[in-house]
């Protein structure tokens, strides 16, 4: 008699490594995006502050569009219109462009905030110290603004990386497309999303561990 | 020495210095008095170009605070300022908030920074709080951290914008036995100050503003007992 044809098979421990590997590609595309994010954002928040009336009427409304639209439109219109301007990027290179862009847009107002939390008697004080205008911005308005806007920071960062599950969309497999994957495969769907929910409080928990240990400290 | 000549000031409509000159020689302790208002602390702003004026000159030594080929953050440097409110550096300690600005302004090494903050910190006596965060610190300590900071610029003129203003009444005192001591060393100082006391003690002159006009100069005696104008004996009626 035939052996019947065999479609799905059960997970599988070495199921577990491909889980892993694909946790290993989320923290990356969210580690980058997030940092280049957060500096493209800064500068936003910085301008956005300085800029005043020039930068609400340009910057600002810019930066809502990104706020406002889902990031899975921005991904699928990303990709699939970049090559008409001649940019062929890959999965990956899509993804950590609009991630960084999202961050960037969240991260501008959190930093103006914090450019705005330090205040104007304080960086009187500080200029007339004799620190010029670079001075102060990096050695009173970033330590003091950024403590103050750092849980806000973390939330944002938070936000990103499980959103960076949306890029699975685009055929970058990460922890979310890993998954379905293996879902398709083992069609053991609870088990499955269960052990990718395990993967990213692994990745998350560390990090607003490591979060409050810090704003502990600070507050001395 | 400090020279103002006509000096004018507006906040958009608003004309809070009208024609204000003044000479403060080196050495020299003044005190400026007056009610809210009265453009005395504008005033301050103005010698160390935190305030933009509209006319007139501030000179410093001989050099325009206000010229456009002013290097003005070095000239801050000869100027310590002390603010109403104290702005200590939160996220530094004592020590480290009076280091700062020696270290990056002033191009000196950690260690030296270190050594001149340390100083500072023990003439204004808090010896003992070197490496204490401001939040541990009273508003008079904190007060006197931020002259130990505008000192360990090593400043030629001091000026103080009401130093004892936002503090609890009790610790006043030594807020203003820190000035005292400062003009004992012969800092030349400008003192916008409420504290009758210190004017009268301390200040080889005192000015009194009113509504933006230098309306009487003299030594604290002519001022405080003789005073030529009926707006500055109404003020001094009623502070007392």
């Amino acid at each position: 008699m035939e052996p019947t044809l065999k479609f799905f098979s059960g997970f599988a421990p070495n199921d577990l490594w491909f889980m892993g590997d694909a946790a290993l590609r989320t923290l990356w595309i969210s580690v980058l995006s997030i940092s280049l994010g957060t500096v493209l954002g800064t500068l936003f928040g910085w301008m956005l502050y300085e800029g005043r009336r020039a930068a609400t009427l340009t910057l600002a409304p810019v930066l809502d569009v990104f706020r406002s639209v889902p990031l899975i439109i921005q991904l699928v219109l990303f990709y699939n219109f970049a090559p008409i301007v001649g940019l062929n990027l890959d999965p990956f290179a899509s993804g950590t462009v609009i991630l960084t862009v999202y961050t960037a847009a969240l991260v501008a107002n959190v930093a103006r905030g914090g450019i705005e939390a330090v205040g104007a008697p304080m960086r009187r004080a500080a200029r007339s110290l004799g620190m010029s205008y670079w001075q102060d911005l990096r050695h009173v308005v970033l330590p003091i603004g950024g403590r103050a806007v750092f849980p806000s920071w973390v939330g944002v960062a938070l936000g990103v990386m499980k959103d960076s599950a949306l890029v699975s969309v685009l055929g970058y497999v990460e922890l979310l497309k890993a998954s379905q994957i293996l879902i398709t495969r083992t069609q053991e769907p609870f088990l499955i999303l269960a052990l990718a929910g395990a993967f990213y409080f692994a990745l998350s928990y560390p990090v607003s561990r490591y979060a409050t240990h810090l704003e502990n400290r600070w507050a001395q | 020495m400090i020279s103002i000549r006509d000096l004018h000031k507006y906040f958009g409509a608003l004309h809070v210095l009208k024609g204000i000159d003044l000479d403060v020689q080196k050495g020299e302790v003044l005190s400026v008095i007056g009610a809210s208002g009265s453009g005395k602390s504008t005033l301050l702003y103005c010698i160390n170009g935190l305030e933009m004026i509209q006319d007139g000159a501030v000179t410093v030594d001989g050099i325009d605070v206000h010229a456009k080929g002013t290097d003005i953050n070095k000239l801050r440097q000869k100027l310590g300022m002390v603010f109403q409110q104290w702005n200590s550096f939160p996220h530094l300690t004592a020590l480290e908030n009076v280091a700062l600005a020696p270290r990056i302004v002033k191009g000196k090494s950690k260690a030296e920074a270190r050594e001149i903050a340390a100083k500072q910190l023990q003439h204004v006596g808090l010896g003992e709080k070197l490496n204490v965060y401001p939040s541990a610190l009273s508003g008079g300590q904190q007060q006197r951290l931020a002259i130990a900071r505008a000192l360990a610029m090593e400043p030629e003129y001091m000026l103080f914008d009401e130093a004892t203003s936002a503090l609890d009444p009790e610790l006043v005192g030594e807020v203003l036995d820190t000035m005292r001591l400062l003009a004992d060393e012969g800092m030349t100082m400008i003192c916008v100050t409420h504290e009758m006391g210190f004017a009268r003690d301390v200040s080889d002159r005192v000015a009194f503003f009113h509504q933006g006009v230098m309306e009487e100069i003299g030594p604290p005696a002519q001022i405080f007992g003789d005073a030529r104008s009926e707006h500055t004996r109404k003020f001094l009626a009623n502070v007392r």
